[in-house]
């Protein structure tokens, strides 16, 4: 399950030990595909964040892995699933400060500021999967305008 | 918490050694190594209470100079050992977090309240004896106030 040395993985998250694991081969993979050191910190960074989210507020999940290319750009992209109590208001998780338990209420905010797509899908009752995606260069983004 | 979890990337185990904390006049030196496990960072603030407790140092220096990632977890850790060794008349002072980590955390908008940093574990050696006995904070001490 766990592929050493490869950028694509599943990866279970049920324990704080996964954690490390999550943070151990989003760091490789992030290497491997090229991604200079500050890219790399911000990665493991989001990843932890939100590995944590889905080990304590979604009651445990995975996190797939993968590498990704859009327009020549290659990229790597994580999603954290579970099937948790899902994310009631999204907008207000999203905001830095808010927590429904003991955390900091930064993670998940912070963790959209730290890569280039963030994209969540939660239903009341019917878990979350949260997919971020970091490019190696300027992030193709057709549907932003000035 | 102790005992063999070979990482499959071969980097070094959670489980490693037990963090040093050394004493070096009314300092208290603490060198933070690679990736904590949340379960190491959690007994590592009890254990520089108690030891702060214990021998009256005024002075705590956490060396990050050997940690990648610093996330919302590990950062509430090292603000409530601030907080913590402040009611017991003692400053933290975080030396030499990478670059890389400095600008990761700032984008996650982690603040850090009550941690001064410094560039190096000299540095923040320099800061502690600079600075003279710790001022009691308002607040804390009415019952030594007039
Ligand atoms: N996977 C998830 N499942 C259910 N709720 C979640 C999940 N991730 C985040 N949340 C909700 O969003 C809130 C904010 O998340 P975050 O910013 O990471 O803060 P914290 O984890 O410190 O509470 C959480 O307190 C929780 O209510
Ligand atoms: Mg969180």
């Amino acid at each position: 399950m766990q592929t050493a040395g490869g950028v694509s993985a599943c990866l279970p998250i049920h324990s704080d030990l996964d954690l490390v694991w999550v943070r151990q081969h989003v760091r490789q993979a992030a290497a491997q595909l090229g991604f200079g050191l500050v890219e790399q910190t911000k990665l493991v960074t989001a990843a932890s964040e939100l590995a944590r989210n889905t080990l304590i507020h979604g009651g445990g999940g995975q996190m797939e892995c993968a590498p990704v290319a859009a327009g020549g750009v290659q990229g790597l992209r994580l999603a954290f699933s579970d099937e948790g109590p899902g994310i009631p208001d999204l907008d207000r998780a999203l905001m830095d400060g808010f927590t429904s338990g003991e955390g900091l209420g930064m993670g998940l905010g912070g963790a959209r500021r730290l890569v280039h797509d963030f994209k969540i899908d939660s239903r009341p009752g019917g878990g979350t999967t949260v997919t971020v995606t970091t490019w190696l260069s300027v992030p193709p983004r057709p549907r932003e305008e000035r | 918490m102790s005992g063999g979890f070979p990482s499959p990337y071969g980097g070094p185990s959670p489980y490693a050694a037990p963090v040093p904390v050394l004493r070096l006049g009314d300092v208290l030196l603490v060198t933070l190594q690679g990736d904590l496990h949340d379960g190491t960072a959690e007994q590592l603030q009890q254990d520089i209470s108690d030891t702060v407790a214990r021998s009256g140092a005024t002075g705590v220096v956490i060396d990050l100079s050997g940690v990648e990632m610093v996330d919302s977890f590990l950062g509430r850790v090292l603000s409530d050992i601030a907080a913590q060794t402040s009611l017991l008349a003692a400053r933290t002072v975080i030396a030499g977090m990478r670059p890389a980590v400095a600008i990761t955390l700032v984008e996650l908008g982690l603040t850090l309240p009550g941690l001064r940093t410094a560039l190096s574990t000299e540095d923040a050696m320099r800061l502690l004896g600079d600075q003279g006995p710790t001022l009691p904070r308002p607040g804390r001490t009415r019952q030594e106030s007039v």
